[in-house]
């Protein structure tokens, strides 16, 4: 089975991944993001919820990463990096998070309720699982469409791992035999919910073989081994195997949203190898084999803060909606909007 | 001593754990030390243990899992972590509870709690009022209290039911309302309540909109205008003589409701006045609920989503003008 053979693929000893840099500037890129988000809605300038994906930026940098034109990514509430990857800009996200009208979603849904469809990134709803059986028919109607070479990426959660909506939905992406990669991140809690009251089952991996998918796994916390995993499952995908299914293992390394202390979280836990920082672990793996120096990586971070302080700048300096002006209108069809007195 | 709408559901659910060893609560987070995404739990799985259940992501099965306990003599209790997100156990709320007891002479007790309506920056998907949606189906009582007292009597009651209710506990009156202590006495399920008496317009209303209405009705009392305002508090079974009887003192009726407009209880209350109680009409009766699109996230956008007291004032002046 592929998930004992990717297993524990160790990551010193390889030449690292091709992407390597490009994804780990991707994921200090989101970390530092999202610290300004935090900040901003510890500082009460962000109305609702801030939700980041501290801890899990190399498995959602690896989901974006390998994506092209013409690909589907759906992703969920952890997915700024994939979503950078994606191509995402910034400024959208910024946008999004300040409330500013000239956002992807203009002030109608906030925080990381947002995409663009029209590139290929779906805005997900709140319900967990529902994103999946969306993705399978973006690529249902592409084959009827006639393209060829594209992938739907879908991530999840153990939590959301649970809901009807995903059984559904990755059972009908097998009957179909559509190129869909779901990638589901064990953070091993989901809110304050720990796995023994979300799944009995030994390892969530093990789910493949009973959808007729072919299942992978990868150490959340370790770089190359995402960009391995998800990269050869992307591959496979592509090349017209069955559904993939990859389970990365991972902490939350921060609250549910910023509203949350996270308290509920055990010493024991927070001692386990995948408690580790993937992002820490990726510095030091460029450190060792100096792909980039203390003083280059001090760089790349300089030049990120710029990047995002600009962002930020400039959503902050754009009018937020008016309700007076908008458009009041949940249908496209002009004339069958019901006039309700 | 004084105990806030959310401590009052919290209280009451400590009271029928202590009192109903047949209770049990069923929902996610709802356990361990964190007590629940708005704390309705907190410290009630310590204190009865085995009996405050963290579930899976799972609403449908958590829904059918209270159903099949209810059928086996147990209370169950069931929390969304949102009202939105019980969309996902439509079919066995309306399917499988609903058409038990009509079916099979066994009834089915339920109790499903839907932390519910607006906050700011809560968004299409953390925001809903689903009680009129509920109120369609045919099986189910539907409850929204609107004050501390009925949050904590209501919810007491709900469980004693022998038949499922859904219970739409407003997160803004969370923290927003507070009573000196729990009530002593109680309105039974089924009966509204006139919270202001008046003579010159009534609104009719519910849950959070309720304090909208006082406060349009208090404004209004200034100039001399005095408006009633009733709270369905139940919205299945709906207390038509209630609020006839506020048609006949008032002659004017004014329905506002938080959830989306088209249908729904303001609707129906519409229906029932038009229809029993149209010679007590001075004026055609008015409606005023949220616009007909999703909830939005921003701020400005929300508050003129929702009906408010602005809003309000402008449509009972059109009604009054009549
Ligand atoms: C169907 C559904 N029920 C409840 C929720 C509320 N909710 C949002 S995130 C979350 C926990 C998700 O956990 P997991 O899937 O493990 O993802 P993680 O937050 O750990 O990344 C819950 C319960 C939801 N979004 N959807
Ligand atoms: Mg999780």
């Amino acid at each position: 089975m592929l998930q004992t053979a990717e297993r524990g693929a160790s990551t010193s000893k390889k030449a690292p991944h091709e992407k390597y840099l490009e994804a780990f500037r991707i994921m200090l890129q989101t970390r530092i993001f999202e610290e300004k988000l935090a900040s901003l809605y510890r500082g009460g300038l962000i109305t609702g919820g801030v939700y980041i994906g501290r801890g899990q930026e190399a498995v959602s940098v690896s989901c974006g990463i390998f994506l092209q034109k013409g690909d589907v990514f759906a992703p969920l509430i952890r997915d700024q990096a994939g979503r950078s990857a994606f191509g995402e800009p910034l400024l959208d996200v910024a946008r999004t998070y300040l409330g500013s009208r000239l956002g992807p979603m203009r002030g109608r849904d906030g925080n990381i309720h947002r995409g663009c469809p029209k590139t290929g990134q779906l805005a997900m709803i709140s319900h967990l699982g529902a994103m999946i059986p969306v993705v399978v028919g973006k690529l249902l109607a592409k084959r009827m469409k006639g393209e060829k070479g594209f992938i739907g990426l879908t991530t999840i959660g153990e939590g959301g791992m649970q809901t009807g909506a995903t059984h559904e939905g990755m059972n009908i992406a097998a009957v179909e035999h559509v190129p869909l990669v779901l990638v589901a991140t064990n953070n091993h809690y989901a809110y304050s919910t720990p796995n023994d009251r979300q799944f009995a089952c030994a390892d969530l991996v093990d789910r493949a073989k009973g959808y007729g998918y072919e299942g992978s796994s990868a150490d959340g916390t370790d770089l190359t081994q995402c960009l391995d995993t998800i990269g050869a499952a992307v591959k496979r995908a592509r090349a017209g195997r069955p559904p993939q299914l990859v389970v990365a293992s991972t902490l939350r390394l921060a609250g549910h949203g910023e509203h949350d202390d996270a308290s509920y979280v055990t010493d024991d836990i927070r001692r386990e190898p995948f408690a580790q920082d993937s992002l820490q672990r990726a510095e030091q793996l460029i450190l060792e084999q100096e792909l980039l120096d203390r003083e280059g990586l001090q760089q790349m971070r300089a030049e990120i803060a710029a990047e995002v302080d600009e962002a930020v700048a400039t959503a902050q300096q754009e009018d937020a909606p008016v309700g007076s002006e908008e458009d009041w209108c949940a249908v496209s069809t002009r004339e069958l909007v019901d006039q309700i007195p | 001593m004084s105990v806030t709408y959310l401590e009052a559901i919290r209280e009451a659910q400590t009271y029928l754990l202590r009192e109903d060893k047949r209770v049990f609560i069923y929902g996610q987070d709802i356990a361990g030390k964190f007590g629940g995404a708005f704390k309705a739990t907190k410290g009630l799985a310590e204190q009865f243990p085995g009996r405050v259940l963290n579930t899976p992501i799972s609403e449908d099965a958590m829904v059918g899992t209270a159903i099949g306990a209810a059928m086996e003599g147990m209370r169950p209790i069931v929390e969304m972590q949102f009202a939105d997100f019980s969309s996902i156990a439509l079919n066995q709320i309306l399917n499988n509870a609903g058409t038990q007891y009509w079916r099979t002479q066994v009834p089915c007790p339920i109790t499903v709690r839907l932390p519910s309506g607006g906050t700011k920056g809560s968004g299409p998907f953390h925001s809903q009022s689903m009680e009129g949606l509920y109120s369609h189906y045919p099986g189910l009582v539907v409850v929204t209290p609107a004050t501390v007292e009925d949050a904590y009597t209501m919810l007491i009651d709900a469980v004693a039911i022998d038949d499922p209710v859904i219970y739409c506990e407003h997160k803004y009156l969370y923290y927003h309302l507070k009573a000196d202590a729990l009530p002593t006495e109680k309105l039974p399920i089924g009966k509204a309540r006139v919270v202001r008496p008046g003579r010159d317009l009534s609104i009719v209303t519910n849950s959070a909109m309720v304090h909208e209405a006082l406060a349009v009705a208090q404004q209004f009392s200034a100039d001399g205008i005095e408006i009633e305002v009733v709270d369905l508090r139940s919205v299945k079974p709906l207390d038509t003589g209630t609020v006839l009887a506020s048609v006949a003192r008032t002659g004017r009726l004014l329905c506002v409701g938080e959830a989306f407009p088209w249908g729904g209880v303001t609707a129906e209350v519409i229906a029932r006045v038009a229809s029993e109680g149209f010679h007590l009409l001075d004026a055609a009766p008015a409606r005023i609920n949220a616009k007909d699109t999703p909830i939005p996230y921003h701020p400005n956008l929300w508050s003129e989503h929702r009906p408010n007291a602005k809003t309000i004032a402008a449509k009972a002046r059109q009604v009054l003008a009549e």
